[in-house]
């Protein structure tokens, strides 16, 4: 029984350590998120809205989370934008990113009224999920997608940006 | 002007081919428009149309489905509007856009399921084509549209938004729809008649 106990532990040690540096997931409200989108850098930011219940968007994730490694050299920054209630902070969205070994940088936007802030984020956007900008602010270059991308047109899509 | 022919003819064939790669989300109704009416399944098998219900003053249709959270968590909203403005001589109609070839919960099946489950006191259509969804330029569930009669027409008096909070009921702070139902129901313009929302993309057919 104790043996059992210790293996438990140790078990649970090693879950809480093996991952290192865990991807944490920053809450954020809509000022940062505008501050950050509107940096006036010759990064190109492909940013993407999404949530944990929607399906086409956890289908479309991992090309989005792949350009991380594949642009590591360029200057190209994905922004993964959780969508889910904060109050799914440690319930849904940490394990999420945490199971899926996300490598991009994932925040929450922490708003309750999409009316007020959808606007601000993008005039394009109508509410719907997923969601995408690629932006370059320094070149004055702006996409948006309403609707799922492939991994070839979202590659297809940034190499417009970073040629 | 033989060289403003060109010109023209290139501007022509921009502005057709940016008419061809524009999505659903683009097109659709504005506040104001005509709504064209339409022949949609219902649960209970009949087919149903906005020009049946003639004592109508109008309507709340709602682009909604089975399967997307924020429609579940609208649900009991969506049947508390039809309870308070059917009375009021503008029912809830619901529509369901979702092709169950993407969305399997989303089946005419389900449906009626879900309909009976919830004991909807609205018609649940199936808008099987999506070309109604595509019409009235629906991007989402939910996704609400306000109509109101104009004699035998439907215009469009607000698009939107059911409220500010779709998490929690209670923290409602601004009912959108409902603001705009007093002026309507006044016979004034909504004074906000259009207003967004977080939704699930709609399940379109893949090509």
């Amino acid at each position: 029984m104790n043996q059992l106990k210790f293996l438990v532990l140790a078990a649970a040690f090693l879950l809480l350590a093996l991952p290192g540096q865990a991807q944490k997931v920053d809450v954020i409200k809509l000022p940062e998120l505008q501050k950050r989108l509107s940096r006036p850098t010759d990064t190109t930011y492909v940013v993407n809205f999404w949530a944990t219940w929607c399906a086409p968007c956890v289908k479309e994730l991992p090309h989005f989370d792949q350009l991380t490694t594949t642009y590591a050299k360029q200057k190209v920054k994905v922004l993964l934008v959780s969508m889910d209630y904060a109050s799914q902070l440690d319930k849904k969205v940490k394990p999420f990113v945490q199971k899926r070994g996300l490598k991009s940088e994932v925040v929450l936007l922490n708003e309750t009224d999409p009316n007020t802030y959808l606007d601000k984020v993008d005039t394009k956007w109508t509410g719907a999920l997923p969601f995408t900008i690629i932006l370059n602010n320094a070149k004055h270059k702006r996409a948006t997608f309403e609707q799922e991308l492939s991994a070839e047109e979202l590659q297809k899509q940034l190499q417009a940006f970073v040629k | 002007m033989k060289k403003l022919l060109p010109f023209l003819a290139a501007c022509l064939v921009l502005a057709l081919s940016s008419f061809i790669v524009l999505r659903p989300a683009d097109a659709g109704y504005q506040v104001g428009d005509k709504a064209a009416d339409f022949k949609l399944r219902n649960v209970d098998g009949k087919m149903v149309s906005l020009a049946d219900n003639k004592a109508a003053k109008g309507y709340i249709v709602v682009f909604t489905c089975n399967t997307c959270p924020y429609a579940k968590a609208y649900e009991q909203r969506i049947i508390d509007l039809n309870t308070k403005y059917a009375a009021q001589g503008y029912p809830v109609v619901a529509i369901n856009p979702n092709d169950p070839a993407v969305a399997p919960g989303d089946s005419f099946a389900d449906m009626q399921k879900r309909a009976k489950d919830k004991k909807y006191a609205f018609p649940y259509l199936q808008d099987e084509t999506q070309q109604v969804a595509r019409q009235y330029g629906a991007t989402r569930t939910p996704h609400l549209y306000v109509l109101t009669r104009q004699g035998n027409d439907f215009v469009v008096s607000y698009i939107g938004a059911i409220d500010d909070n779709s998490e929690d009921a209670k923290l409602v702070k601004t009912k959108y729809l409902e603001n705009a139902m007093t002026d309507i129901i006044a016979g004034k313009p909504a004074s906000v008649n259009s207003t967004k929302a977080i939704g699930c993309t709609i399940k379109w057919k893949r090509v």
